[in-house]
């Protein structure tokens, strides 16, 4: 067991609407993430994962609000700490964050350098120009980025450099931990592989100690990640090694997501694609039982009374359903068959 | 392979510019190209590679700045309004983007009711064409009596996807252009309406073409895949030849860089 | 549709806005219910009476005086008469004479009438002063004493056999006449112009002539707009550069020289209001069209227009159901400001002299150009103009808070 660069316990936080609503986008999430490891998280759209992103920042700000639960990075507890205190000490430097649409945060007017000073510049403020470009470029060599895209505008770039080049700003501090949600998504399939080669890259070269990614497309995640965790509405429905997550889903949801993966290879032909009928629920007002109950084929009417803990599956596994595993993944075995 | 077999769809040399002088760009340059009948075609390109262009012209949504596009074996001759209404009984299409598909002051039954119309159906009984509209809702597994009064924004986004095929199952087109039928939709419903799609291909025994950027997709569908780069046709053939066994180097690019589960993904190749 | 209204009037702006421009309609429509003079009758012989009630001295002779004893009104009288300069001329002359400043209050109308009876003497010379001085003092101290005295004034008639003056009867400085009883009263609110008619009846008249040009020249400015706009961008190509080749070229010449020059040959007697709404809309449809056009672009290329042909649609039937609801909102907002600008544009072509002929109706540019060639500005005289200004701005104001409304609910990302 290494230890552990990011715990967070029983983490919940909430979205107010316009209206005064309560939505709890992040409901008692548990996590812990060990050094040199990496973990995803999966869901469709809506399902919180984006918002626990922002949460593990633990940078609040309205509509978000942070209601209960830890998050330990470092030995530190910073779930209760003034959100400006956290943007000054923690973030960039314990914690990097890349939001979805990064690379079009980039202000057109500035050159690359002038970002990587500024962010210098805010933690080490008598740093010289000098000493900072060469940090820059030592940073870049090491990331297999070209030196020239210093001194150039964001709108000279492509959009997948322009991508890498924004990771690469946001690890310039040398954080614990790095949080990607959905890097490559509006790329095309080459600049993709980049970042994912520089995202294993950062790994591997020990810039960071461990990385949280979060996307929709699971053949990226069981590529880029040691861990994979998925979310429905809001819980963890299930936690579980890459490998076996893709390969041996036990949850119902879990399958139906992994049931439906699309990879251009022999192996997928001769399997059936699987299928959830239905949307998720409202989480305005959640279910009190389990929440995939109305989506799930294997309902049962004690699964629309109480909530339904998360099980430990044995292998570091977990997954939130009273069923059995083993019946649950020879009925998958059998839902896959042949075509 | 197809012999025996005519093509419903073909086209020489078929090339759409845009713009004049300095500022002209080729979207499509000069494909040929032979669509069979029963099969399940994909054109797979990224994003920019002409794919929508080309879809729109098979459409007659646009015209071929050169080129000639055969329906049937027949040169297509769209020149009217009227010869345009009787090409789109034979080819029908599928949009990318369920949400900007519809008009959204247009109620659902209007949105059937317009293809009942298109098929001749437009002075028949009210109750006949309920009941039209009902079973090509329960087709795609939805129930008109909750739709009907509705406007399509109310639904999700899978559901709207799946109005869209009730509508291809009334109109029973020749061709159906499915231009990234699931790009917008979550993974757990892409799967139904691939396979209410496949469905409603042997029902009404129509020719589906792909339009799509996914490799993992247009593998998994079709029988024969075009691949499209920057407006040109560079590989085609049988799913398990392109996909599989790719010969040229854009596409033996293109499969190397979409990531794997069953194999090794190769990440030094770029 | 409902649903939309509804919304609309959640807002706060739109509903001030609203009400704002449905009290200016209400004032219009009912005010000449009410008074039915004509706006343009001339009423009054002489220019520029300030706002006030006006009433008849004749028949106030005539009508029931009654007598009521009040103390203080020989003070407001003479109060009302002794301006400053009389006051300061009364002080210098009593500080000359001797009496200490600080005893002297200037404002107080009893204490310094008392100071100067007591003490004016015409006889007595005080240095430095000049003769003129002097009698303008005695003339102040005879004006003074004629206010002073008690007695009444006599109303005489002339015998029409000897031709001499014959008492008729004595107005005492009790008498009170009840102004209900006198059969002719005028309320002027906002006075006279300076022809003499009632401002106010013609500013009514005004607004609600304005207004018309207004609506006739912004939906003949929006209907041209709309119909380029729709044409241009969904037939596109060579129709397309003709219509945007004379769009740029109004653009190029500035709409309000246009209008200029179109009034000025027209000729001052052929314009009459409608006319001159015509040429303002004529002259004001550019931006319409090009911002229609530009929407259309946008909106024919969306996949709900594909899908419409697909369904065997025709262009008008495209153009109608599929293109203008969704540009609906937007051609709503772009009327308000163009009957807004349409009432602007009236204004100043009239305050140029070139509006509609003068002999029929009144508009507010046109009450605005009167008053400047009177020079009610230089005068001071500020009813014959300030409230056409407020009308002017009031109209602006609420349709442009009623277009920022609207704005607000079609584009929800302008909220909050």
């Amino acid at each position: 067991m290494g230890n552990a660069v990011l715990e967070v316990n029983e983490l919940t936080t909430k979205y107010i609407t316009r209206f005064g609503e309560n939505i709890y986008a992040v409901d008692h999430v548990s996590l812990k993430v060990e050094e040199g490891k990496s973990l995803g998280i999966a869901g469709e759209s809506g399902c919180g994962k984006s918002t626990l992103a922002l949460s593990l920042m633990g940078y609040y700000f309205p509509p978000l609000y942070y209601t209960s639960g830890q998050i330990i990075i470092d030995g530190q507890n910073i779930s209760g700490m003034d959100p400006d205190e956290v943007r000054k000490a923690i973030l960039g430097k314990e914690i990097a964050y890349i939001p979805q649409s990064a690379m079009n945060a980039l202000n057109p007017t500035q050159r690359i350098i002038n970002f990587i000073e500024d962010v210098i510049e805010a933690h080490k403020p008598y740093a010289t120009k000098k000493e900072i470009y060469d940090q820059a470029k030592s940073l870049f060599e090491v990331l297999g980025l070209p030196a020239e895209v210093l001194n150039k505008y964001p709108v000279e770039l492509s959009g997948g450099m322009k991508q890498r080049t924004v990771i690469a700003i946001s690890v310039i501090l040398s954080p614990q931990i790095l949080i990607a949600d959905e890097p490559s998504s509006a790329l095309d399939v080459t600049s993709q592989k980049m970042v994912i080669k520089m995202l294993r890259n950062l790994m591997d070269s020990g810039l960071i100690k461990s990385m949280i990614f979060i996307t929709h497309e699971l053949p990226l995640l069981y590529n880029v990640t040691d861990d994979i965790m998925v979310m429905y509405a809001g819980q963890i429905v299930e936690k579980a090694g890459a490998h076996e997550m893709v390969f041996t889903p036990i949850h119902p949801y879990s399958q139906g997501l992994m049931g439906s993966i699309m990879v251009p290879e022999s192996g997928l032909r001769d399997k059936k694609l699987t299928a959830i009928p239905g949307v998720p629920p409202n989480l305005k007002n959640p279910p009190s039982g389990c929440r995939f109950a109305e989506r799930c084929k294997y309902v049962m009417p004690e699964c629309r009374v109480t909530s339904i803990p998360l099980r430990d599956a044995g292998g570091g596994r977990a997954y939130r359903c009273i069923l059995p595993k083993e019946f649950l993944m020879e009925a998958y075995e059998r839902e896959r068959g042949e075509r | 392979m197809n012999a025996g077999k005519k093509p419903c769809l073909s086209g020489r040399g078929v090339t759409k510019e845009f713009g004049f002088g300095r500022n002209k760009t080729v979207a499509v340059d000069g494909v040929d190209f032979d669509f069979y009948e029963g099969e399940i075609i994909s054109i797979v390109g990224e994003s920019g590679s002409g794919k929508t262009t080309l879809a729109k012209m098979l459409l007659g949504l646009i015209n071929a700045t050169e080129g000639d596009i055969f329906f049937q074996g027949k040169k297509r001759n769209i020149g009217s309004h009227r010869k345009k209404k009787e090409y789109w009984k034979s080819i029908q299409a599928i949009f990318q983007d369920p949400f900007s598909s519809y008009n959204t002051f247009n109620k659902i039954d209007s949105v059937l009711l317009d293809c009942i119309r298109m098929r001749g159906g437009g002075r028949l009984p009210r109750e006949k064409k309920i009941e039209l509209m009902t079973e090509a809702c329960s087709f795609v597994n939805l129930k008109f009596e909750e739709l009907t009064n509705k406007y399509p924004f109310e639904l999700s986004g899978g559901q709207q996807q799946r109005l869209m095929i009730a509508r291809i199952f009334l109109l029973k087109p020749q061709i159906l252009l499915a231009d990234e039928p699931t790009s917008m939709i979550d993974a757990c419903s892409r799967t139904t309406i691939l396979d209410t799609l496949m469905q409603l291909r042997d029902e009404i025994g129509m020719t589906p073409i792909f339009i799509t950027h996914d490799i993992g997709l247009a593998y998994y569908v079709s029988d024969t895949v075009y691949i499209m780069e920057r407006g040109k046709f560079v590989e085609s053939g049988t799913a398990d030849q392109v996909i599989l066994n790719p010969k040229k180097p854009y596409t033996q690019r293109l499969i190397n860089d979409v990531p794997k589960i069953y194999e090794e993904w190769d990440l030094s190749t770029v | 549709m409902k649903h939309t209204i509804r919304q609309v009037f959640r807002s706060g702006k739109f509903v001030v806005g609203f009400s704002i421009f449905m009290g200016i309609l209400l004032i219009v429509t009912f005010y000449p219910l009410i008074i039915r003079d004509a706006p343009l009758k001339i009423i009054g012989q002489g220019t520029f009476f300030a706002p006030g009630i006006y009433v008849n001295v004749y028949d106030s002779m005539g009508s029931p005086h009654y007598t009521i004893l009040l103390d203080d009104a020989a003070a407001k009288r003479i109060a009302d008469k002794l301006d400053d300069d009389d006051r300061q001329a009364i002080k210098e002359w009593l500080v000359a004479a001797g009496i200490s400043e600080d005893a002297i209050e200037i404002e107080n109308t009893e204490s310094l009438l008392d100071l100067w009876v007591n003490n004016f003497d015409p006889t007595t010379r005080i240095p430095g002063m000049t003769n003129a001085d002097r009698n303008y003092y005695i003339r102040l101290n005879t004006a003074l004493d004629g206010l002073l005295s008690t007695e009444g004034a006599i109303v005489a008639s002339v015998n029409p056999e000897t031709g001499a003056l014959e008492e008729k009867g004595v107005i005492r400085q009790t008498d009170y006449v009840n102004v209900n009883q006198v059969p002719n009263v005028r309320v002027l609110p906002l006075g006279t112009d300076n022809f003499g008619r009632d401002v106010l009846t013609e500013l009514v008249q005004a607004t609600a002539v304005s207004l018309r040009i207004g609506i006739v020249a912004g939906l003949i400015a929006t209907f041209i707009g709309l119909v380029l706009g729709l044409v241009s961008g969904y037939i596109g190509g060579l129709v397309d550069d003709v219509i945007m080749f004379i769009t740029n070229l109004f653009i190029v010449i500035p709409s309000f020289v246009l209008l200029i020059l179109i009034s000025f040959s027209i000729g001052q007697e052929q314009r009459g209001a409608f006319t001159i709404a015509v040429v303002i809309g004529f002259t004001s449809w550019v931006w319409t069209a090009r911002a229609v056009r530009s929407q259309v672009i946008s909106l024919r290329n969306r996949d709900h227009v594909n899908l419409s042909k697909l369904s065997g649609h025709s262009i008008a039937h495209i153009i109608a159901f599929d293109i203008l609801p969704y540009i609906a909102s937007y051609v709503v907002m772009a009327l308000i400001l163009q009957i807004s600008s349409g009432i602007l544009a009236e204004a100043g072509l009239s305050i140029l002299g070139l509006g509609p002929r003068t002999t029929d109706v009144p508009t507010l540019g046109l009450m605005m150009n009167w008053a400047m060639i009177y020079q009610a500005h230089i005068l001071g005289k500020w009813w014959a103009y300030f409230p056409v200004i407020i009308v002017i701005a009031l109209i602006a104001f609420s349709m442009n808070l009623m277009n920022t409304g609207l704005d607000q609910v079609f584009n929800p990302a302008l909220r909050d």
